[in-house]
């Protein structure tokens, strides 16, 4: 390009104002992109300083342009930069570790205990699912059946021996003889099925929170039936055990993630003074929030259940473990904490 | 085109713009990005996972056999849970905001209420997806497993589940049901490089253009012609310019790019000085 002199050009020209601006253009686009694939680290202080100035000369330029040009390219050149610009300039205030730290000691806890109520309604449909299918297979063990599909009991049914039975639970001659190398291969299945379920459940939600109360009432169906066998054989307090050591923490994020779904349904039906999009999507924040801790909470009961259950044989220490996670989960989320008043 | 037809085009493509208003008190006008883009987004995304899927699936078997325990098989579910799982979520948190899907078609995620996206919002509206994709396939899945489902009962619960899936296509802002309960949505962010100044070169021996030759066309032709020189196609420069030299009653008397990009900087002069004094002319059917 050859370079025009002042004086041909008329006092404002659009082609002087690029030549003016461009080298500010290519400056912020070189710092963007080294923003970009290097992160914030990377740049000098020097560096730092000038991506603000950069920034608001692009911003600035941009207006000029739109009011003065009529160059599709430079337009849409500016119009991409500024947006580009926009969104990292303002885009991240914390550090990755400074935000995972700050979710773990009061983001996750917080959100947990804001959908206390929801808790509660989806720990006590899991509750009246296992009473129902309790009650049912307690008085006429065939119901048992209908609730636990067969390759599901794996042979655990009304026909079984107490013997056998008992050998499920990892007590008596055939447990001992089992290998233990498949434990960590069952655990980590254990953990991406549970996930997978659990995310169902939560993202069922918007549907007025309806399938997610469904699904959890199922769960609790299950559980009931399993249970009512079990105790009629006289097993109950070791198939407690056996439940428990992994239950209070898979089954507390169960509800957990239901509650997460049961919040953003209840925002979309009953919004209050926002507007139904700005609550469903201030209930998805809090809920997103939930579910990663319910993630976090399965993987824990998939290590508990794969290892420990299958380790730990005496029912009395699986009640103590299961009773253990349980008080530190109460505890992590409900003792309130100074944070709470800031 | 008509002037009708123009009109419309236009009102088109501002249906599609947001206002978005920077701290500094500049609207960025963001676009929202069509369905089609997303989803050759999610599609580029879901080739990538299942390449991915494919090599460390061939990996672990292949340690499998040379390690025995198991340990292969953990490795393999975990990083298989976690590369679904995590894929959009991963991407979606770095700076850019987008999957390498969502790179290559030039869109990303913003927060609806111009606020920094935060985790939780992409944690939302990417778990969110699992139901998506997931529902249609899971109808025909019970569908094909259980024979007492008509084959109506199983189109009906296929066509509900899509109308889940498909909801982007129903509102005007294209969002998936992610998009509305995490409170975000995905605009065009692709990147256009700065072309030279055409209009800027020194003018030698250029042909000179009365008012009235000038005043037949308005910003929107002029943005044409635009395109076409900077495509630089001899074929369509040819059959344009041969357009304006109809229109405005010269004879051929000159190479057609010469022509061409002398009518182009006269007549940019001509309606930019006319912005500056207030006067925005969007097309030739605009009174001059």
């Amino acid at each position: 390009m050859q370079p025009v002199s002042a004086a041909e050009l008329p006092a404002f020209s659009t082609s002087r104002f690029r030549a003016e601006r461009e080298a500010d253009w290519i400056a912020f686009d070189l710092l963007l992109t080294k923003l970009e694939r290097k992160g914030a680290a990377a740049l000098t202080s020097d560096e730092l300083l000038q991506l603000p100035i950069l920034y608001r000369a692009t911003l600035s330029s941009l207006s000029i342009a739109r009011a003065t040009s009529l160059d599709k390219a430079l337009l849409g050149h500016l119009e991409a930069l500024s947006i580009r610009g926009y969104f990292l300039v303002y885009g991240v205030r914390e550090t990755r570790i400074s935000r995972i730290r700050r979710f773990f000691r009061y983001d996750w806890p917080a959100a947990v205990r804001a959908v206390w109520k929801e808790t509660l309604i989806i720990a006590l449909v899991i509750i009246l699912g296992a009473l129902t299918s309790y009650a049912l297979v307690a008085s006429n063990p065939e119901w048992y059946y209908n609730f636990v599909p067969e390759e599901m009991s794996g042979g655990r049914d009304p026909h079984a021996t107490v013997d056998y039975l008992q050998s499920t639970l990892g007590h008596g001659k055939a447990a001992a003889d089992e290998q233990n190398s498949g434990l960590h291969v069952f655990a980590t299945y254990l953990f991406t099925h549970n996930s997978q379920v659990s995310i169902l459940s939560f993202a069922l939600g918007f549907a007025f929170g309806v399938p997610t109360m469904m699904l959890e009432y199922y769960q609790g169906i299950g559980l009931g039936a399993m249970l009512a066998l079990f105790s009629g054989k006289g097993l109950g307090v070791d198939f407690g055990g056996w439940l428990f050591i992994h239950g209070t923490t898979e089954l507390f994020a169960a509800a957990l993630s239901g509650a997460a779904g049961l919040r953003i349904g209840a925002a979309v039906v009953f919004p209050g003074a926002r507007g139904r999009l700005e609550a469903a999507a201030d209930a998805g924040r809090t809920a997103g929030k939930v579910m990663i801790g319910v993630i976090l909470m399965l993987l824990v009961a998939g290590v508990l259940e794969g290892f420990g259950r299958q380790l730990i044989t005496d029912t009395m220490l699986r009640y103590a473990i299961g009773t253990v996670m349980l008080l530190f989960w109460l505890a992590y989320y409900y003792i309130p904490r100074r944070e709470d008043v800031a | 085109m008509t002037a009708a037809a123009h009109a419309k085009l236009r009102s088109a493509q501002a249906r599609k713009v947001r206002e978005f208003v920077t701290p500094e008190g500049v609207d960025l006008q963001l676009r929202i990005a069509s369905a089609g883009l997303r989803f050759g987004a999610l599609v580029v995304d879901f080739v990538i996972i299942n390449l991915a899927l494919l090599l460390f699936t061939l990996l672990m078997v292949w340690i499998g056999f040379a390690v025995k325990g198991g340990v292969a098989e953990v490795v393999w579910m975990l990083g298989a849970f976690l590369l679904r799982t995590f894929w959009f979520i991963g991407f979606e948190l770095g700076s850019r905001a987008a999957t390498p899907g969502k790179r290559m078609m030039g869109i990303r995620v913003v927060a609806r209420d111009g606020g920094r996206l935060t985790a939780d919002a992409v944690v939302a509206r990417n778990l969110i997806r699992e139901l998506e994709l997931f529902l249609p396939l899971m109808m025909l899945g019970v569908g094909a497993a259980e024979d007492m489902v008509s084959g109506w009962t199983l189109l009906a619960g296929v066509i509900w589940s899509l109308t889940l899936s498909l909801f982007l296509l129903f509102n005007r802002d294209r969002m998936r049901m992610g998009d509305l309960i995490a409170g975000t949505w995905v605009v065009m962010a692709e990147r256009a490089k700065l072309d030279s100044d055409i209009a800027a070169e020194a003018e030698a021996g250029a042909i000179r253009f009365t008012d009235a030759e000038l005043a037949v066309y308005g910003i929107y032709e002029l943005q044409e012609l635009e395109r076409i020189l900077r495509a630089r196609d001899p074929r369509a420069m040819r059959e344009v310019a041969d357009t304006i030299r109809a229109k405005i009653g010269r004879p051929v008397a000159e190479e057609d790019d010469v022509f061409l990009l002398s009518y182009y900087r006269q007549l940019k002069a001509r309606l930019e000085r006319g912005l500056l004094f207030g006067k925005r002319r969007e097309d030739k059917y605009a009174s001059d």
